[in-house]
């Protein structure tokens, strides 16, 4: 399904459509993660992928045309260099670890420590929370900082224009 | 505007538990799933669907434009500041061990702060975002 979705979302041309199929893209992630029992993370797809950003991504369609130029050249390089990194990803694959061997490389180095010893150390049972925020910590006021940093940008940029929009209207009166 | 009654009533009714939910998903991070970004983002979603049923002045009576804003740099200063006050305690940044009244406990409180950033933060930056496309479309 999510093959269908994804070939989809290339072959449409009406950015409205995209949008959507783009919302219910997240929404299959989502039920993969959690399948795969990353219910964080899933709930993280579900809310940020397919809500807020559908409605943002709506929000800035009503501001630009919602069809998509036809493109003048055949993407013939692009789509070498896709199914190449592709292959490579795939072939890097072969050499892991079947899924869910407890005794590989990733679950033998902190993972212990920190699935033992959140409770006794923080208090806090659920592991991903005490990961995130407290051994962590620098990683999520990265990630905070770079919600900041987006945020801010994207503000400046919409407000910016308007306001030189304006500017100009009054100079040519 | 009177076409769309249910949608009207519908939102009102939700609204509510949908606050309620995004709470939820904050304080309960510790036990269950959720945090900080979690329920930042469902708390804006409130504020949009607010602003998409009820026009955006509804939605800006209730979380005005100018204090949306300031919450986006509060988050990153509260979440910095946690780390600060680790600093003046006398353990390394972000170190949650000196807080009161034990380190275990100071622990929660210490992810409870960061966690608190990071929801005023998101929500706060998907709102204004909103608002600046919403303005800008007028």
């Amino acid at each position: 399904m999510l093959a269908v979705v994804t070939i989809a979302i290339v072959r449409q041309r009406s950015l409205f459509s995209v949008v959507i199929l783009a919302g219910i893209y997240s929404f299959l992630m989502a039920s993969v993660l959690i399948v795969l029992d990353a219910v964080d993370v899933a709930m993280t797809e579900a809310s940020v992928g397919a809500g807020v950003s559908t409605v943002l991504l709506l929000a800035a369609l009503h501001l630009i045309r919602t069809t998509e130029m036809r493109s003048v050249r055949t993407h013939v390089l692009p789509l070498f260099a896709a199914l190449g990194t592709g292959a490579v990803l795939v072939w890097g694959t072969l050499v892991l670890p079947p899924f869910g061997t407890p005794d590989a490389v990733i679950h033998k180095h902190v993972a212990p420590r920190y699935l033992g010893e959140t409770v006794k150390e923080t208090g806090v049972p659920n592991a991903v929370t005490s990961v995130l925020a407290d051994y962590r910590g620098f990683d999520t006021l990265g990630e905070t900082t770079v919600i900041f940093t987006a945020g801010i940008g994207v503000m400046l940029l919409l407000r910016g224009a308007r306001r030189r929009g304006r500017s100009d209207r009054e100079t040519g009166q | 505007m009177s076409l769309d009654l249910i949608l009207r009533i519908g939102t009102k009714l939700i609204l509510p538990f949908i606050l309620l939910f995004a709470l939820y998903v904050q304080f309960h991070g510790d036990y269950g799933p959720g945090g900080g970004f979690q329920a930042g983002v469902i708390t804006a979603g409130m504020v949009i669907l607010l602003a998409i049923t009820f026009g955006l002045e509804a939605a800006q009576r209730i979380a005005p434009q100018a204090v949306v804003e300031r919450m986006v740099p509060i988050g990153v200063l509260i979440y910095a500041g946690t780390g600060i006050a680790g600093l003046a305690l006398g353990k390394n940044y972000l170190d949650y061990s000196a807080f009161p009244p034990d380190p275990v406990h100071g622990h929660e409180l210490g992810i409870f702060l960061v966690e608190a950033g990071v929801l005023i933060t998101v929500s706060g930056t998907m709102t204004a975002l909103f608002y600046a496309f919403v303005e800008r479309g007028r």
